[in-house]
């Protein structure tokens, strides 16, 4: 399928991780979206951004945790993660605080989450066929 | 564009945050506890009052504002009932601020 005809999803992610089921039931639902070909984006803003902070250790908390799936995102096609750079801003958070979401195919740098302003956000979410809020 | 935020602007910062992914000609709804966000003179009234300023069209559901007995309205809040929010789904692409 050409990269136009593809339907647009872009998934937004606004809550913090593990308090609730909100960021771990997304990250499946974009996996099984991307397994049928769309044209995947994610946005993390508000409290969001705490999803993508490195390093999260669950092991006390019995559960599984995500960053290692996060690690392969864009093995699964899933290249465009992006994070308001404003929430980051104010939650007191770099871009190096980001966790890994793959590596480049040819120099095997690590792939992170691009920062953005809310203004391209906002253009990228009008071009969406469908926008869904986790 | 149609946001739509069904919770009360004192209770998280859904609105505020809609509002900074907003541009000219976008809709927001609001619905539930939302509908706080469209009464004046309240701390949040400069959210939704500065919106209508940069040509965001802001609506708030009838039935909820009946519901919490909220008589008055930011001045340009355009209130609107099922049917009104169904025509808004369906003219527009709709991004839920959950």
């Amino acid at each position: 399928m050409s990269e136009e005809s593809k339907k647009k999803i872009m998934f937004t992610v606004r809550k913090p991780p593990h308090g609730t089921i909100y960021v771990y039931e997304g990250l499946e639902v974009k996996l099984i979206m991307a397994a049928y070909d769309a044209d995947i984006s994610v946005v993390f803003m508000d409290d969001g951004v705490y999803a993508l902070k490195a390093g999260q250790d669950t092991k006390e908390l019995g559960i599984k945790g995500f960053e290692a799936t996060y690690g392969v995102l864009v093995d699964y096609e899933i290249q465009k993660v992006f994070v308001d750079r404003q929430s980051m801003e104010e939650r007191g958070l770099t871009e190096e605080d980001l966790l890994v979401i793959g590596e480049d195919e040819d120099t095997e740098e690590p792939i992170r989450p691009r920062m953005v302003d809310s203004a391209e956000i906002a253009a990228m979410m009008a071009q969406q066929h469908n926008i869904l809020s986790f | 564009m149609l946001h739509t935020i069904n919770k009360s602007p004192f209770q998280n910062s859904a609105l505020e945050s809609c509002l900074r992914f907003t541009h000219e000609g976008d809709c927001v709804l609001l619905m539930e506890d939302g509908v706080y966000g469209a009464i004046p003179g309240t701390a949040k009234s400069d959210l939704v009052a500065s919106a209508l300023g940069r040509k965001i069209q802001v609506f708030a559901l009838g039935a909820d504002l009946k519901a919490r007995a909220l008589k008055e309205t930011i001045d340009g809040v355009q209130i609107t009932d099922y049917a009104g929010f169904v025509d808004l789904v369906v003219e527009n692409k709709v991004h839920s601020w959950l």
